[in-house]
Order: structure tokens, then sequence, then C-alpha cells
């Protein structure tokens, strides 16, 4: 029982890990991408970030940053890539639900899904003031 | 300072203290956002949000060298997630609530804690504890490769590790750090796991904490796409060359001198937060 059971637990987890390197890598080559759009734009304009302004809905949205980042505006670049970097751990959740289901563990699919409900509530924006 | 300066230069803080954190095992956000509010004079709010967005790639950029060790355990982090993640969702929300100088002092209060919790020594003492009911029906029991062969644990005092989770799910989203000093304290000393496990499973759950504020942080407009860009790309290069060094570099000296910069920070963004001067 025990070891198929520790077993799967370890393939889940591989699986998981690839995931997340495959995600991370995939955000940093966006960040980077669009970091040198963005430099070779706005490089020799004044840094300033001393005042908070808060960004754009073009760059809070997920519709917003899609269509900046297909417009190959540079912030716009930049922020699916990091868009993309704070989905992997949602991914990693998703997957757990899978993983703990296929090992017919019940209670953990319930655990699971308590988190990723939690996750996509914040991605969706629902659990802040605007 | 021109753009392309100022990204150079935060680029090369941001990979020193992904470097370092690494290497300490401290985690680089702790730095991180003492030396853009107090160095580069970046709003404490973006700095914030930057930092965030790193916790998430070091964590994530890590999870494949810890899966090969074998040590986190997958239930104990999922099941405390939903602490963690909730703990999260309550401080992003705080933080809109409250001022810059009381997030700056607040921010400062934990980097003296860590510091004090850095010097103590980890607990390594075998534990031969009798299950505890409610861990073992929420299965969390289990073993880790060991010296000697498998060693197993049993897990203790679920509420109150839980409990304390909550708490550093809400550290983490006020201040945008991975609060990995809380969530060890938790696992290592409330709910007596091995401090293997529970460092390792503590990296295995910063990210998800992580994720469950960027979404608020995001929204709000915290996440500055031209200040993140140099920090996640400097802190993801450093941690991951800290890690690779990790096993052959003598830390002791290191982890002193780091906790003592984390101890002077500490110092000075609560002079800062009281002050006004964040």
């Amino acid at each position: 029982m025990n070891v198929p059971k520790s077993w799967t637990d370890q393939r889940m987890e591989e699986i998981i890990a690839n995931l997340l390197r495959a995600g991370v890598l995939l955000a940093a080559f966006m960040v980077f991408c669009g970091g040198v759009i963005y430099l070779v734009r706005h490089g020799r304009s004044l840094a300033d970030f001393r005042m908070f302004r808060g960004e754009p809905v073009e760059l809070t949205t997920l519709r917003g940053i899609s269509a900046s980042a297909f417009r190959l505006s540079g912030r716009g670049v930049i922020q699916l890539g990091l868009l993309i970097l704070i989905a992997t751990p949602v991914a990693r959740v998703a997957f757990s639900v899978w993983g703990f289901y296929a090992e017919h563990d019940r209670m953990y699919v319930v655990f699971t899904l308590i988190v990723l409900v939690i996750l996509l509530c914040s991605l969706a924006g629902y659990a802040g003031p605007g | 300072m021109s753009v392309f300066e100022f990204t150079g230069l935060v680029w090369i803080g941001s990979l020193a203290a992904g470097f370092l954190g690494s290497l300490t095992g401290l985690g680089g956000g702790v730095v991180l956002v003492p030396l853009l509010t107090l160095l580069f004079k970046v709003d404490i709010r973006y700095a914030i949000g930057a930092s965030l967005v790193s916790v998430i790639a070091t964590s994530s950029g890590a999870a494949a060298a810890y899966v090969k060790e074998g040590f986190s355990n997958i239930r104990i982090g999922m099941f405390l997630e939903i602490a963690t993640t909730l703990g999260a969702l309550a401080g992003a929300f705080l933080a809109a609530k409250v001022s810059t100088g009381a997030i700056a002092v607040v921010f400062g209060v934990t980097l003296l804690y860590s510091a004090f919790l850095s010097r103590r020594p980890r607990s390594q003492r075998e534990r031969d504890i009798p299950p505890d009911p409610l861990a073992t029906r929420l299965r969390m029991n289990g073993s880790f490769p060991d010296a000697g062969g498998m060693r197993s644990y049993n897990v203790q005092h679920v509420p109150a590790g839980f409990s304390l989770m909550f708490g550093a799910g809400a550290l983490s989203g006020l201040l945008g750090i991975g609060s990995g000093a809380v969530k060890v304290l938790a696992m290592d000393q409330a709910m007596k796991i091995p401090f293997k496990v529970s460092t390792t499973t503590s990296n295995f759950m910063i990210g998800v904490t992580a994720a469950a504020s960027a979404g608020i942080y995001l929204s709000r407009g915290y996440i500055d796409p031209g200040l993140s860009m140099p920090v996640m790309l400097g802190v993801l290069l450093g941690s991951l060359l800290g890690a690779r060094i990790l096993a052959k570099a003598e830390t002791k000296w290191l982890r002193l001198i780091f906790s003592l910069v984390i101890g002077l920070l500490g110092g000075e963004m609560i002079y800062k937060g009281l002050a006004g001067g964040i």
C-alpha cells in the first residue's frame, strides 16, 4: 500500500516541478523580451517610482494586458509575462486536484479545490476592493 | 537617473538580494523591499508588488531542486495553504487600508524578528512522539530520507500550525514577502515537523501564497512592469546561482552578516515609517 502511494506522490511532484520550471522560463523569457522593447523605447527618459500613481487599466486587467502585449508595447509584454508567472502556482494547484483524484484521495481533492477557488477569486479580482 | 541606469542598478541589487537570500536560506524578498524603498526611493506599494512577483519566481524556479530531495510533504503543504492563501487575501486587503508608514513599521518589526530567528539553532533532536489523532485523520504523517535510512515523523498541533499559517499568509500579503521564516516556525516549532521537511514544504507553499495576493495587487495597479522586470530577472538569476553553489559554500559567516544586514534594515524601516519618510 505504502509503496505505490509514495510512488504516485513522487511522480506527481516531478510532473509539477517540470510544469513550474517551464512556466517560470516562459515568463522570464517574455519579461526579458518586453524589457528589451521597453528599454529601447524608454531607456533615456527619467525613472520615477517615487510617487504612487497606480497602473492604467491596460496593465491591470487580463483583457488590457493581452491587448497591449499584442500591440508589442514593452510594458504590456512584460506584464503578460508576469501574469504567466502568477499563473504557474495556480496551475500547480489545479494539477494537484487531478493528482489527488488519481490517488482516490477525496479529502485532499476537496482541500485542494478550496485553495484553487481562493486563488481564482483573487485573480478574478473579486476579493479586493477594485 | 534615466530608466536605463535605474533598470541596471535595480537588476544588480536584485541579483545580489536573490543570491544572498538563497545562499543563506533567508529569502531574497526580505531585503528587496527595504533596498527599493530606502536606496532607490521607490514607493513602498510598487516595491511590494515587484517583490511579490520575484517571490513567485524563486519559489517556482526552485521547486524542481526540492522535489529531487524528496523532503517536502505535499499533503501538509496543501492543507496549510488553505490558511496561507486566506491570510494572504486578508493581508492584501489590509494593505489598501493602512498607511504606508504603518506598513513600513510592520515590515521593520518582521525584519528584526527574522534576523533574531535566523540566529537561533535549528532543532535537530530526535522526535519520538505519538501520533496526533487529527494529524492522522488528515494523513499528514510521513517519512523522509535521513542518514540512517527513511525516518518517519508524526505531526502535532495542527490547529496551532494552521493559525500561525494564517498569520504567515497575512504578512506575505501585506508586505510582499514569502514569509518563509514564519512558515518554518509554524511547522518546525508548533507542528514538530522535522526541519528539512519544514523548509522544503515552506518553499513549496510560498509561491501559492504569493499568487493569492498577487492577483489583488495586479488589479490594484501595484505591479509596475518597468520596476518588476529587473527585479524579477535579477532575483531569479541570483537565487538560481545561490542554489547552485549552496552545497559547497560555508554559510555560517554569511548567515551572520546577512542577518545583521536584515536587522539594520529593519531598524531603518521602523525609523523611516515612524518619521514619515516612507
